[in-house]
């Protein structure tokens, strides 16, 4: 079973890769550091499964909470206005 | 790298989060008959409610996702999937272009 | 197989939709009867489910506490039939205003509250959602405070999220039945609030 490195409260970076293939890493996040608010358990790798291949073995899930303030440079709203992103393990550092 | 390409290639043309866009229009419709059974099909091609697992919803998003921009914007929400889901069924082998065409054929015949 | 009184012919969709279904049955993937009974057990989710979890949220302490630690398994506890859903419950509080979006696709707790509205999976709501989610609340109709702090769920992944509104002052003594009626939708999107009736 692949090991969870990370637990609530540990701060994290999205990976900024951009690879080719179904990624459900979305294009605005990668670079962007934020806080595991939660591990959702693990599931298959959705780029494998996209392939046709089995997704094991299972992944790691965080909820990642960052705040948008960081996120987009223009954003305006209440500083501690929040951003959750489902991130698999292997997109974080 | 043009615009273009990073635009399309380095990022899918799906994964639209923070782009810029208009207005929300808070549209609605009843989907139509066809429209529910291209739901049930996913439904039950993905193994859910007795149907035989055939397909993951991850094959479904990545032919969604390999659509061309436009078609993408311009085909409805269940013309997307039933593309899709028909491409699925064609890369697994579990139904041929030739079986599908004349098929399509038959059907527009019939019609 | 026309869908309506007024003959038009298949567009090319439905042509390839009747053309799969037909291939399908004559391979033995699925029967007629199959796809018909699934499109009404579809038809039978309704936002009406969402609303029956939240009434009993809000009437009920130790099943909100269970709500929100496994979403999921509360809707089962309730007898609502939830298959392959991994349901996230995000709850509003007087500080905290919760709203859901999938940027990538159209995610949405299907399997409780039914197919997800066309707005849901247009391209304004999924790119503008994340970046500026108070005036795409505001264009709902939806006014927050600055004081109140927003947070975007982005389902990108297995999870599914429902959002819990805030119970409404005066509804002390309504029945949960009651309480159940002025739960929309949009209120467990997180686009709107409960309205009193």
């Amino acid at each position: 079973m692949i090991e969870a490195l990370f637990k609530p409260g540990d701060r994290v970076t999205v990976r900024k890769a951009y690879p080719l293939g179904h990624i459900r890493t979305p294009y605005y996040i990668r670079g962007h550091s934020g806080v595991v608010e939660r591990i959702c358990g693990r599931f298959g790798n959705p780029e494998e499964l996209a392939q046709q291949r089995s997704g094991e073995p299972k992944q790691p899930l965080y909820r990642v909470r960052f705040l948008q303030k960081e996120v987009w440079p223009e954003y305006k709203g209440n500083p501690d206005d929040a951003l959750e992103v489902e991130i698999f393990q292997h997109w974080l550092e | 790298m043009s615009r273009y390409i990073t635009v399309v290639i380095e990022r899918s043309h799906h994964d639209m989060g923070g782009l810029p866009a208009g207005k929300v229009e808070p549209s609605e419709h009843d989907y139509e008959a066809w429209e529910r059974r291209v739901d049930a099909l996913m439904v039950l091609l993905s193994g859910i409610k007795g149907g035989t697992k055939l397909m993951t919803v991850d094959e479904l998003r990545k032919n969604i996702e390999a659509l061309p921009p436009d078609a993408y914007d311009r085909m409805s929400y269940y013309e997307r999937w039933v593309t899709s889901i028909t491409q699925v069924m064609i890369q697994r082998g579990v139904i041929t272009t030739e079986e599908l065409g004349r098929k399509m054929a038959e059907i527009k015949k019939r019609d | 197989m026309k869908d309506t009184g007024n003959y038009q012919p298949y567009s090319y969709f439905q042509l390839m939709e009747v053309s799969l279904r037909e291939l399908l049955v004559e391979k033995g993937i699925v029967t007629e009867a199959q796809v018909a009974a699934t499109v009404e057990d579809m038809r039978a989710r309704s936002p009406e489910r969402g609303a029956k979890v939240v009434a009993r949220a809000w009437v009920d302490g130790a099943f909100r506490k269970k709500l929100l630690e496994n979403g999921s398994r509360a809707c089962e506890e309730l007898g609502l039939d939830v298959p392959a859903l991994k349901l996230v419950v995000v709850e509003n509080t007087p500080e905290v205003h919760n709203v859901v979006v999938c940027t990538l696709c159209s995610c949405y707790p299907r399997m409780l509250l039914g197919i997800p509205p066309d707005w849901y999976k247009s391209r304004s709501y999924r790119s503008r959602t994340v970046r500026e989610p108070r005036t795409v609340l505001e264009e709902f109709g939806l006014d927050l405070s600055l004081d109140v702090k927003i947070r975007v769920h982005d389902s990108t992944a297995d999870m599914r999220y429902l959002v819990l509104p805030m119970r409404p002052a005066g509804t002390e003594s309504w029945s949960e039945e009651r309480l159940a009626s002025i739960v929309t939708r949009d209120c467990m999107i997180g686009v709107a609030i409960p309205v009193l009736n």
